[in-house]
């Protein structure tokens, strides 16, 4: 019952946050000390997402609506992954960074390997031909929040991913019309955590062949379709969320038909800055090799 | 006010300088508890400046039986707690009763007021207030069988300067407060549910 303090002293105890006298202000904003950190690693765990496979954040195949890094809206934060899938027939490496900003907006870049292993030969472009892919990516945070504020208004966020094809000729030998490309998304996502469910629906509008490893478009189909992406995640507990994905995507090539995505996935925040992700991830048919599908692996480490 | 201002400005640099998170200031509160229940003025580190006088603040004086300090009249209302209570839940019983809410109230108070990313925005706080408040607005919350008295969210949070980081990080001791007293995972995030739509009344800035 002793435990009183003065209420009227309190906001000396915060120099920063509520000034109490004129000269302290002038002193807090004088003195660069007591700016808010650049990186304040506020976010709550998880919800910056994992980095998806076009280095943007969300899960693993689907674009979110989150914002990379583990910054708040006073800060920057900053993140990098590395992805491995083992397909049947096919190896896949990516990796990438990005930076959010004020938990507003998102500029990240990947880079995706796609190793053709014996089906290279098979293919005529010889054994281990590697396709690789850089991609540039913007995001915008237009409303609502994962976490808080009403349960009924998801975050929503627009985002731009421009693909740039490092092999030219060989996609448009194959019948890409182009080798670079752009994919626009609208997201919107929420954990509903009245049944811990996290929760996504993309829409994305795309002429990328396989995320754009094999160009973009083709001479009968060069524009872009607009294509769906799902997400339902279970909060085991504050660190641990297992679910599953869906994407759909256009086949525009004459060579070989494509598939939808999917995954089940579980994510674990093994520390605030490292998550790790394993999936089992199915692509489908990959230029004419049929049920390349496997193991993902993803380790990301945020600030 | 001219003496007070050439004391304090080297001192209030000094510590800002020292205390890069600025939350941390935490040299700067002057007075701690024990000494506030006394008669005598309270007096600077170095006894000799009584700063509730310099600045011109009124003394409050502690409520003899509850131990709380008078806060400005407000109108009660069970509005207040921010949500409707739960209702034909077994949520009460997840959080162990009456006695389950006050030992996990008691503890997130506790995490927070030593939490040195939080803590300042804590200190020269009515801290027997906030353990009372703090309990029955759960206990309303919860459909535990408790009226809440205190204020409301916006006008308790209106001058304590909260960003969305310090409500991260109370949230996640909250979680963990729930976890230690074996709240199952589920129930804890149905009533952060009750809790996340309050964010806009919490953070100012
Ligand atoms: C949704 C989140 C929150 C809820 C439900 C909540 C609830 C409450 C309640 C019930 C009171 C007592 C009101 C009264 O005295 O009449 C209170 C006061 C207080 N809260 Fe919060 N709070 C939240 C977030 C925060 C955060 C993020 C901080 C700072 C990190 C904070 C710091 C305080 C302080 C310092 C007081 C005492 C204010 C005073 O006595 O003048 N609260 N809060």
């Amino acid at each position: 019952m002793k435990e009183l303090r003065p209420a009227s002293l309190h906001s000396l105890g915060r120099v920063c946050r509520k000034t109490a006298s004129a000269i302290l202000l002038t002193c807090a904003v004088a003195s660069p000390a007591c700016a808010d950190p650049l990186l304040d690693g506020g976010k709550l765990v998880l919800t910056n997402g994992i980095s998806t496979i076009e280095g943007a954040s969300g899960g693993g195949l689907a674009a979110w609506s989150t914002i990379a890094g583990m910054e708040t809206d006073r800060a920057i934060g900053i993140s990098g992954h590395v992805t491995g899938i083992e397909l049947a027939d096919y190896g896949w490496q990516s990796h990438g960074v990005s930076i959010g900003v004020h938990d507003r907006v998102e500029l990240s870049y990947a880079r995706q390997n796609f190793d053709t292993r014996k089906a290279g030969a098979a293919l005529g472009l010889g054994e281990g031909y590697r396709f690789n892919q850089d991609i540039f990516a913007v995001k915008v945070r237009l409303a609502g929040d994962v976490v808080y504020g009403s349960a009924l208004l998801p975050q929503i966020s627009l985002g731009m991913h421009h693909k740039r094809s490092l092999d030219g000729a060989i996609v448009k030998a194959v019948g890409a019309r182009s080798a670079s490309g752009t994919d626009f998304t609208a997201s919107a996502t929420k954990l509903i955590l009245s049944r811990s469910l996290l929760v996504n629906a993309t829409a994305r509008l795309t002429n990328a062949n396989q995320f754009g490893l094999l160009g973009f478009g083709s001479p009968l189909n060069a524009s872009r379709s607009l294509q769906f992406e799902g997400s339902l995640g279970w909060m085991l507990s504050p660190r641990v969320v297992v679910g599953g994905e869906y994407r759909t995507r256009p086949s525009n090539l004459a060579f070989a038909r494509e598939d939808d995505a999917h995954d089940l996935f579980v994510a674990w925040a093994v520390s605030r800055n490292a998550t790790l992700t394993a999936a089992y991830a199915d692509v489908g048919s990959v230029a004419t090799f049929d049920g390349q599908r496997g193991a993902l692996v993803s380790l990301q480490f945020a600030f | 006010m001219m003496k007070v201002l050439k004391h304090l400005t080297p001192l209030a640099c000094a510590v800002a300088l020292t205390n890069p998170g600025c939350a941390g200031a935490q040299d700067m509160t002057g007075p701690q508890e024990a000494e506030v229940a006394k008669a005598d003025p309270a007096t600077d580190a170095a006894g000799s400046i009584d700063w509730e006088k310099e600045f011109g603040v009124e003394k409050k004086v502690p409520d003899p039986v509850t131990g709380e300090l008078p806060v400005a009249p407000y109108e009660t209302s069970p509005a207040n707690a921010g949500a409707k209570p739960f209702q034909h839940s077994n949520m009460a019983q997840a959080f162990g009763g009456q006695a389950g809410i006050r030992a996990i109230v008691n503890r997130f108070v506790e995490l927070n007021t030593t939490d040195p990313r939080i803590d300042a925005i804590f200190r020269n706080q009515d801290i027997v207030r906030l353990r009372r408040t703090l309990f029955e607005q759960f206990c309303y919350l919860l459909d535990a069988g408790c009226a809440y008295t205190g204020r409301d969210m916006k006008s308790a949070h209106k001058d304590l300067g909260v960003t969305r980081a310090d409500l991260n990080a109370l949230v996640e001791n909250l979680q963990k407060a729930m976890r230690e007293a074996e709240v199952p995972f589920a129930a804890q995030n149905r009533f952060l549910a009750k809790l996340a739509p309050m964010d806009k009344d919490v953070v100012t800035r």
